[in-house]
């Protein structure tokens, strides 16, 4: 009798499973949020990434008959984790495309599965270039930002003003190794020299030690190839260890504003930083931000406003394809020009580049900001074009050499 | 002389003199938060896994009085640990107390779970990426040694933990109170026929043991981010530590922390991939050679 029951119970977990499988191919779309949801990378995306892709879901409207749906889930930072949960969700939970994917190494991971299972991947929070590079896909797009566009753009700057002699303390892991190497590469072209680096674990409390091996390099600049709380810590203990009375200088290469409001004006003015969005840019980001703050608090990052633009643009070409396809929504992606809030005229490239114009800011004195998380001055605005690296100098196996 | 190691380049002796100071002063919170938890342990016979938290909620009274009060460091150096430690006399005797006579497991996931929520909870409320908190202004500014850039403040956070940690070892090994509850560890029915209120000793004890991680935290908030990973940070090391030193012996747990320190310190200099690493390499090799640690008691 029991087993009878026992036996019934899975017939009926298989039949369900069979009408979830069925409701996967005909269900509304769906789309992922995997991040960081209790890390050093939290406030970056987050829950606020989730309440981004929701908003543009909201905005969106019906797409395909029904309202898009969003799921979200914490990868803890770890490949295996992170390439698990999309196995998962690409396979069985119907999950049409998974956006943000902070951390490079969870990203390269999540990319790889994209790819076998061809199903759409959007990152914003990932900074390798090798996304692009190397490793491009059919299947996803870098939306927002890479470690090249910041070398360039920071790296350029940095050196322009005197900055000639490098010494960078790194993250451990995919995406410090990018940042060092493309900004490295900058250096070294525009005919400045790196004396040395130090790699260090991710998510790491104490710098002094690293600072000191960066004070005795006695190079110009202290490039830190790293992000979140270890960019923070960085900086917060450069200052006790007397980085700037020594004569040197930091160049922070990914800074996000949840950083800055972090660390505090006061050890942060004068920082330069590379992003491609500022809340106070003009009144569309203001007005994007104003209803984002009044949900989350704080104004979006720019991993989190790219999450809306990605999720926005992508809704857009499966309407315009009329189907969840893969293969037709990244074609209509392609075709369709990206413009948003945050975005004019963009354009996602066959290598899965999102060309966009990047921006150069300096983080304001305390005496220059007058509001809450009124931080950055423009220095310069690169376009997209010079911000990026050309199309056929990626080593991307889908761009045609010709 | 090591031209055998290609890749590691031994650096000039003052900045090795550097190093080795850098390692001490990271020892020093090690040494700080170990010997909270070998006390606890010693006496309580509980692996206290709410250690971090409590060296966070230290971090963030300390924060928060002088966000809301504006209560500065040096008050809050004397306040945030009597707070915690409060805090911590509640969760004993809501929670703890009844578990002494259950397995060691019980105590673990009680502990655990507790931190999990308290940290979900600051998470949840003051982000990922911390607050900031400067250092006081009487301990600002670095002096030259001569073979590196000293900052004040670290100095001190050598000093006050040192006064911490002998103050401890005095308190428990040199003095009436210490003996009583030294003896209601071994046997405590017979200590309870001579007079001596034995659960409130141990609630006490649970208390300082919480406090003294929260002393930690607010030594702590100036150097980091107060931020609520914090502790889940630095506990799973400390855990460490206590294995390396002996659990439950005090002398164990400061020697453990500032020679752990110091590793540590030297592994940041020679192969930097390997720090986070390196002591639990340690504690693998200590627990192969003496299973109860260099100044554990073997049951």
């Amino acid at each position: 009798m029991m087993q009878g029951k026992t036996f019934l119970t899975a017939a009926a977990m298989v039949a369900l499973g069979a009408v979830s499988a069925l409701a996967q191919s005909a269900g509304p779309v769906k789309i992922g949020v995997l991040n960081d949801m209790s890390s050093l990378y939290a406030d970056i995306g987050g829950k606020g990434s989730v309440v981004a892709a929701e908003m543009a879901v909201d905005d969106a409207g019906p797409v395909l008959g029904a309202k898009a749906l969003i799921v979200s889930a914490d990868h803890q930072n770890k490949p295996d984790i992170g390439s698990s949960i999309a196995r998962q969700w690409y396979d069985q939970d119907g999950v049409d495309a998974i956006t943000d994917v902070p951390t490079s190494s969870v990203a390269l991971a999540v990319n790889e599965v994209a790819r076998e299972k061809k199903r759409i991947a959007l990152f914003t929070g990932p900074a390798s270039s090798d996304l692009t590079g190397p490793k491009c896909n059919a299947y996803a797009a870098a939306w927002v930002y890479d470690t090249y566009s910041l070398a360039h753009v920071t790296g350029s700057a940095v050196v322009r003003s005197g900055g000639d002699t490098w010494f960078f303390i790194t993250a451990d892991y995919a995406f410090g190794h990018a940042l060092e190497r493309d900004t490295a590469d900058v250096v070294k072209a525009a005919g400045g020299t790196v004396l040395g680096d130090v790699q260090v674990p991710l998510n790491t409390a104490d710098f002094s030690s690293y600072l000191l091996q960066a004070q005795a390099s006695k190079a110009k600049i202290i490039g830190l190839a790293n992000a979140g709380g270890d960019t923070i810590n960085s900086i917060k203990q450069g200052a006790e260890f007397g980085i700037a009375e020594g004569g040197q200088k930091f160049a922070a290469l990914l800074v996000f504003i949840t950083d800055v409001n972090s660390l505090g004006l006061k050890a942060a003015q004068g920082l330069q930083l590379t992003s491609p969005f500022y809340w106070d840019q003009n009144d569309e980001t203001r007005a994007f931000s104003k209803r984002f703050a009044d949900k989350v608090g704080h104004p979006p990052t720019f991993d989190q406003a790219g999450v809306y633009s990605a999720v926005t643009h992508y809704l857009k070409a499966v309407k315009a394809a009329g189907t969840k396809d893969p293969d037709k929504v990244m074609a209509e992606m392609r075709a369709l020009p990206i413009n948003d809030f945050m975005t004019k005229n963009g354009k996602l490239r066959e290598d899965g580049r999102v060309i966009r114009d990047m921006y150069l800011f300096e983080v304001k004195k305390p005496a220059e900001s007058k509001a809450p998380w009124d931080y950055y001055k423009l220095i310069q605005t690169v376009p997209g074009d010079q911000a990026y690296r050309p199309l056929d100098k990626g080593d991307c196996p889908l761009v045609k050499k010709g | 002389m090591l031209s055998f190691l290609p890749h590691i380049v031994l650096p000039p002796t003052p900045a090795l003199f550097a190093q080795l100071l850098i390692g001490l002063i990271n020892g020093a919170f090690y040494a700080m938060l170990s010997l909270g938890l070998a006390v606890i342990f010693g006496m309580l016979n509980i692996i206290n896994f709410t250690h971090g938290a409590q060296y966070m909620l230290g971090a963030f009274c300390a924060w928060l009085a002088l966000h809301y009060l504006g209560i500065g460091y040096w008050p809050s150096l004397i306040l945030a640990p009597l707070v915690v430690a409060a805090a911590g006399i509640l969760l004993e005797r809501l929670f703890l107390r009844h578990i002494y006579r259950l397995d060691h497991l019980y105590g673990l996931l009680l502990t655990f779970g507790l931190a999990l929520i308290i940290e979900g909870v600051f998470r949840q409320y003051y982000g990922s990426s911390g607050q900031p908190y400067s250092i006081p202004s009487s301990l600002d500014g670095a002096r030259d040694l001569g073979f590196m850039f000293l900052p004040n403040y670290r100095a001190w956070v050598i000093l006050a933990s040192l006064a911490a940690c002998f103050g401890t070892w005095f308190l428990i090994e040199r003095t009436r109170l210490g003996a009583y509850l030294r003896a209601a560890t071994e046997n405590p029915t017979l200590v309870q026929a001579f007079g001596v209120n034995v659960p409130r000793i141990v609630t006490l004890t649970y208390g300082f043991g919480a406090g003294l991680a929260a002393f930690a935290g607010v030594l702590a908030a100036p150097i980091y981010q107060v931020s609520p990973l914090m502790g889940s940070n630095i506990i799973v090391v400390v855990f460490a530590v206590v294995v390396i030193g002996g659990m439950g012996s005090i002398l164990g747990a400061v020697a453990s922390g500032f020679v752990l320190g110091v590793i540590e310190g030297l592994t940041k200099v020679f192969y930097p991939e390997a720090s986070n690493t390196v002591i639990f390499v340690v504690m693998a090799i200590v627990l192969l050679v003496k299973p109860a640690g260099f100044f554990g008691r073997t049951a």
